[in-house]
């Protein structure tokens, strides 16, 4: 199987789980990231310079139109909804807020399964409310593949455990546990 | 949820009847965007398939207008990015000041917060008496309530930090009434606000202005488009004429990048070389 992105949704206690994810993964890692992490309307950009800073790969902000492209970890702009186009560009929308927030992970998520179908890994981490429920069942409707986190070992289990009662998932593991998932099956992608 | 896959086939086609029909342009919108909210109104209607959307389109016209709701972007808020706001004051006011009279154009104005907010810094920087706002939107409904100006007070405390934010200089509760659930904005807001109907995707070049305000509407466009309504925006403005842009909104990628300067980078606004 070759997969062509990763989708990931985090809310609270996300910042500690991106931190250890983005400087955790290796240069040569393959698969573009894209990533969801709920915030608030008003936050900087500081804290994905950050990111960037500690991780091998480049961390960055979507710009609308840009094309996915490996080597990146992509990181939806606060206070927009964040799109795939067909041609596996971003989009950006100020639409009404989903599960209260903006942006929201089903969004993406839906919009990535339509775009990548069963070519897509999807990974729920901590959370304490439930987006990115919706968006993974989409995502296994196209045969993309769901790992999430542990529920024990997330932060904020809400969310985790949501995604969980609503599919089979293919992965419930630690973070630890899902580097090296993501490791084993960067190494198979080709 | 259907089981059927939406294929972008059956979409292109219903956005070709509409156009035909109706003379409304979505043909060149993002696709992403468009296939959510198409699939949102099949969940909410109970429609099979896409070509049931697309006999109603063709039969029934109270359907249609629900379906231009639907696709049209009518989210809004009173002093949005209230950094921007600030910026307008500190790089843009002193540029109208030097203008007798002053044309304003806010393109795709839904609901009109942006223009009010825009009335109110005008207002207070003294300028208001001398300008003109043409607020234009192509969704009729939204412009009748940007009209009407009675917005829900559940927002008003998010709007009202906006305007702190953005460098206020009253109470924000010296412009409107609150009546029951809702507030009515100010009748001295509305009196220099021209609201058009006005279709940023068929429609020419609306009239000569000193600054345009189109903020988040064209991330909703594909390249073409976007390049296409950039030069009708360079066509409106005069020279030294002001462009603001949405916060993720870049000018960078038009053919038209080399004929502005950039006041504000990170604010996108953008002065039309002379």
């Amino acid at each position: 199987m070759y997969y062509e992105a990763i989708v990931i949704g985090v809310s609270s206690g996300g910042m500690k789980a991106l931190k250890f994810l983005s400087s955790s993964l290796p240069k040569y890692f393959s698969i573009p990231i894209i990533i969801v992490q709920h915030l608030s309307a008003q936050s900087d950009s500081q804290w994905i310079h950050l990111l960037n800073d500690k991780s091998h790969l480049n961390v960055k902000e979507a710009d609308e139109k840009e094309k996915i492209t490996k080597g990146y970890i992509y990181i939806a702009p606060p206070n927009y909804h964040l799109m795939i186009e067909k041609d596996k560009t971003f989009s950006l929308t100020i639409d009404e807020r989903v599960n209260f927030a903006r942006p929201s992970i089903d969004v993406l998520f839906e919009s990535a399964a339509e775009v990548f179908k069963n070519k897509l890994i999807s990974i729920v981490l901590t959370g304490s409310n439930s987006d990115g429920t919706n968006g993974i069942i989409r995502i296994k409707k196209y045969g993309g593949l769901a790992i999430i986190q542990d529920p024990t070992t997330a932060e904020s289990e809400y969310m985790p455990k949501s995604a969980i009662a609503a599919i089979i998932p293919d992965y419930v593991l630690s973070l630890e546990k899902i580097i090296e998932l993501l490791l084993t099956i960067d190494q198979k992608n080709k | 949820m259907r089981n059927k896959e939406t294929s972008d086939l059956e979409i292109s086609l219903l956005l070709e009847a509409i156009y035909q029909k109706h003379g409304y342009d979505f043909r060149e919108y993002s696709q992403a965007h468009i296939k959510r909210r198409i699939m949102n109104r099949m969940a909410v209607s109970q429609f099979e398939d896409v070509a049931e959307i697309q006999s109603k389109v063709l039969n029934d016209a109270t359907f249609t207008s629900e379906l231009l709701q639907d696709l049209s972007i009518t989210v809004t808020e009173m002093f949005r990015d209230p950094l921007f706001y600030r910026s307008l004051r500190e790089n843009v006011i002193p540029i109208l000041k030097t203008y007798p009279f002053i044309k304003i154009w806010h393109a795709g104005c839904s609901t009109g917060e942006e223009a009010y907010s825009m009335a109110i810094l005008l207002q207070e920087e003294g300028l208001y008496d001398r300008t003109t706002i043409y607020a234009t939107d192509f969704n009729q409904m939204a412009l009748n309530r940007a009209k009407d100006g009675i917005f829900s007070n559940k927002m008003i405390k998010e709007y009202t930090s906006n305007y702190q934010l953005a460098g206020g200089k009253e109470s924000f509760s010296n412009y409107y009434t609150s009546n029951y659930d809702h507030v009515i904005m100010n009748q001295s807001l509305k009196k220099n606000i021209v609201w058009a109907n006005h279709n940023l995707v068929t429609d020419s070049v609306f009239a000569e202005v000193n600054l345009i305000l189109c903020r988040n509407v064209l991330i909703y466009f594909d390249k073409n488009l976007q390049n296409k309504v950039q030069t009708l925006f360079y066509n409106s403005l005069i020279n030294g004429g002001v462009l603001c842009l949405g916060s993720k909104e870049s000018l960078r990628f038009s053919d038209l990048y080399a004929h502005y300067i950039e006041l504000d980078t990170k604010q996108r606004i953008f002065k039309k070389k002379y």
